[in-house]
């Protein structure tokens, strides 16, 4: 309890704490709101995911979250702050462990701030973008299991990549090299699956943590999906104990 | 080489930024974290270039499916399959006949086939070299959507009578060969005839072969996202009579024949006519247009081959990030300042040395990539687009100089921002984001992908541009099929404005507040 405390402390006083989140929900919201906003119905069907759209935030966001969790643990090794954190917590796995809490529980904060803000905006545009009954398509809802899924889902895919780029980032303690890292990882995966014939591609979506993570967004066509939604939420899962654990192992065993 | 290195108390001379760059130039180098990245980047650039085992279908379909198809007169790729009821013409010579109808079969979102008519369906009649595809032509026809238009080897495209046809509405069509010269006309009474275009068909035999045709296009639609595209083959039937010929035709009869079915787009019937008391009924697929690639074509670019840039760009955007931050984190940035009062000297010091090194590496490992990754890509099967050597250098030279232009952004954020992670993340997302969202998963559809391939620093990967588009070929002429909105060049400069933009504000900045 008392590394939490002293963790939450530290990420809230931090001067760009507050705006990070805020960011994370104006992103989430706004670039959800205009990608729907962008989308249109033709007589021969819509063909795309409303709630995919609406989410579609979490794209850009994500990348703020990526930040926040970076400042959690970098700001200490640039300031020289880890040896008096680790001077007064020498439980290093516990400390990590509280970090790991404290940008958990801030990232789902403002991820499910966003979300819903996301969905409601999703009430408001996608019916007069065209996603009616006429096309087949219900009110987005989370009443409905699919859309709780998908906005469920989004906010802990924003959860899981603060702690995969938490364990980047104490494995690599640099923040340029880690934030380099993790959105490299993120957003190289389907850019160069987007090159590959469909084999390989496929295979690249199912293990690149962010086209794996996103297909828990899927609402309709879940068919055609490399992973079926928990699954790929799942490798994303697996994407952050690695690093966790890679990042943990290295705080116990190097000097800080 | 010492003596040249910065010293403090040594006043700036009339070379002062010579020694300026040269000290930023040192800092550069003995930062051993900085130099390892640039060759990770090259290394990254190079392994993802060549090595994705991108496999292709050239001859794994049937003979040359999948592979180049045959070359038009002007020595572009072409796609040559049609209907082709015809008979020989020795000699000068004309041909006349009514179109009537034009009806047609598209595919539909679900998979099944509606009657429509694709926008580029084409039926008329031709004057071509020979029977072989890619042999030289002049026709006239009907289209879809396009009303009466004369084409030529391909690439002509000169519209007649505009509307669309029916039996109370139809278009009479003349094509008229004097020697190498074809001539088209239109008419809507058969009567008043207007004359669409004249052209000259270089090395034209004495015996040609002309008659009727009909085809139809690839069909391909965007349901909403480009990544929702879906298509399949078209098909036409036209209607004719009132079919008259002058000049010298030989006896005999019309002979039916599908050029390149075989291999062709088509699937299924390659189409068939039929006569009856002077009225011919011809139906056919495929199309006689260059080749395009995309949803409607096959093949990739040279481009595909530099798709490791993404990786080395974030590698050099993080180094191009620190360059700056980096200062400040250690406080030097203090001393900088204090031996360069002048400050925007230091900015522009460090963007001339960190755009020239991640030029170099850029253009060493882009050189490497195109050149050789065509060829393992061929090697695989996969037909690559070909490009003249000049359209070479400038995607090699092109990919290098907007890596150098997104670190030197990088740079730039770097100084406004001071902080790394916020400064890295920011470069990442307007560079990569926007490409991710139009070019590899294009989830937007046509109207802002376009837009974002205009306006966001994305926009200089139209340096990558290698393909031509052309109006008379339907296709979804998209960023994610290699075409970009802006010209090569245009769209580096919507780079480089971002790069002005961020600079200016970093040398603002850099002067105004403290270090």
């Amino acid at each position: 309890m008392r590394f939490l405390h002293a963790e939450s402390t530290k990420l809230r006083t931090l001067p760009g704490t507050g705006w990070l989140l805020l960011a994370v929900v104006a992103l989430t919201v706004a670039v959800g709101s205009a990608a729907a906003a962008a989308v249109t119905c033709q007589a021969t069907g819509c063909g795309q995911d409303p709630a995919k759209a609406i989410l579609s935030g979490i794209d850009l966001s994500q990348a703020v979250v990526a930040i926040l969790a970076v400042l959690a643990i970098s700001g200490e090794y640039s300031t020289g702050m880890i040896r008096v954190t680790l001077t007064a917590m020498p439980r290093r796995i516990a400390v990590l462990t509280a970090k790991a809490v404290v940008v958990t529980g801030l990232v789902l904060a403002a991820g499910a701030v966003g979300v819903l803000a996301s969905v409601l905006a999703g009430r408001l545009i996608l019916p007069g973008r065209g996603f009616t009954a006429v096309h087949g398509y219900a009110t987005l809802s989370l009443g409905n299991g699919a859309d709780l899924r998908a906005a469920a889902g989004s906010v802990l895919y924003l959860a899981l990549i603060g702690l995969l780029t938490l364990g980047i980032a104490t494995a690599v303690r640099d923040s340029a090299v880690a934030i380099g890292l993790t959105l490299g990882l993120l957003y190289l995966f389907p850019v160069i699956a987007s090159a590959l014939d469909p084999h390989w591609s496929r295979h690249l979506q199912q293990i690149g943590p962010m086209s794996a993570g996103l297909d828990i967004q899927a609402t309709t066509g879940l068919h055609n999906l490399p992973l079926s939604p928990w699954a790929g939420l799942g490798v994303l899962a697996a994407w952050a104990a690695a690093a966790l654990l890679a990042g943990g192992l290295l705080l116990r065993w190097r000097d800080a | 080489m010492t003596a040249m290195m910065y010293r403090p108390g040594v006043q700036a001379g009339h070379d002062g930024f010579a020694q300026l760059l040269w000290a930023e130039w040192v800092k550069f180098r003995t930062v051993r974290g900085w130099v390892i990245g640039m060759i990770v980047a090259v290394l990254a650039i190079v392994a993802l270039g060549l090595g994705p085992s991108m496999r292709g279908t050239c001859g794994q379909n049937g003979p040359a499916s999948g592979c180049a198809g045959p070359v038009g007169p002007g020595g572009e790729a072409v796609t040559d399959s049609f209907y082709f009821v015809h008979r020989p013409l020795a000699g000068n010579g004309d041909i006349t006949v009514r179109v009537t109808s034009l009806t047609g079969q598209i595919p539909t979102l679900s998979g099944g086939t509606q009657n429509g008519l694709a926008p580029w369906a084409k039926a008329g009649i031709i004057i071509k070299a020979s029977t072989r595809q890619g042999s030289a032509y002049a026709a006239m026809m009907v289209t879809g959507r396009h009303g009466v238009r004369m084409q030529y080897d391909y690439t002509g495209d000169t519209p007649g009578l505009a509307g669309s046809i029916s039996a109370a509405s139809p278009r009479w069509l003349r094509l008229t060969r004097s020697g190498g010269t074809l001539t088209g006309y239109d008419s809507a009474n058969g009567t008043r005839w207007t004359r669409v275009g004249t052209v000259t068909l270089a090395r034209l035999a004495l015996t040609v072969q002309g008659g009727l045709f009909a085809t139809s296009p690839q069909y391909a639609q965007t349901s909403v996202g480009l990544s929702s595209v879906y298509g399949g083959p078209s098909r036409v039937t036209g209607v004719f009579d009132h079919l008259s010929l002058r000049g010298g035709w030989p006896g005999g009869g019309w002979t039916g024949r599908a050029i390149g079915a075989a291999g062709g787009p088509a699937a299924g019937s390659p189409g068939g006519f039929g006569e009856s008391a002077g009225r011919f009924t011809v139906t056919g697929t495929g199309d006689i247009a260059p080749t395009v690639s995309g949803a409607d074509g096959n093949g990739v670019t040279i481009a595909q081959t530099l798709i490791g840039a993404f990786a080395g760009l974030i590698v050099m955007v993080v180094v191009g990030v620190m360059f700056m931050t980096a200062e400040y984190r250690r406080g030097l940035i203090r001393v900088t300042l204090a031996a360069t009062p002048r400050r925007g000297r230091v900015l522009a010091a460090k963007a001339v040395v960190i755009g020239a090194v991640t030029f170099a590496a850029g253009l060493v490992a882009s050189a490497i990539v195109v050149t050789l990754g065509q060829r393992v890509l061929r090697g695989n099967g996969v037909y690559v687009w070909p490009v003249t050597a000049l359209t070479e250098v400038r995607v090699i030279v092109g990919t290098a100089a907007v890596l150098a232009a997104a670190s030197v952004i990088a740079l730039a954020i770097g100084t406004v921002l001071r902080r790394s992670a916020a400064a890295v993340a920011a470069v990442i997302v307007v560079i990569v984001l926007p490409y991710l969202l139009t070019v590899a998963v294009p989830i937007l559809p046509a109207g802002p992908t376009d837009w974002l391939a205009r306006v966001t620093p994305a926009a200089a990967f139209a340096v990558q541009q290698t393909l031509i588009q052309y109006p008379q070929v339907s296709n979804v002429y998209a960023p994610s099929a290699g075409y970009y909105p802006l010209a090569p060049w245009a769209g580096f400069a919507v780079l480089c404005a971002w790069v002005a933009v961020a600079l200016g504000l970093a040398a603002y900045l850099l002067r105004r507040r403290d270090a």
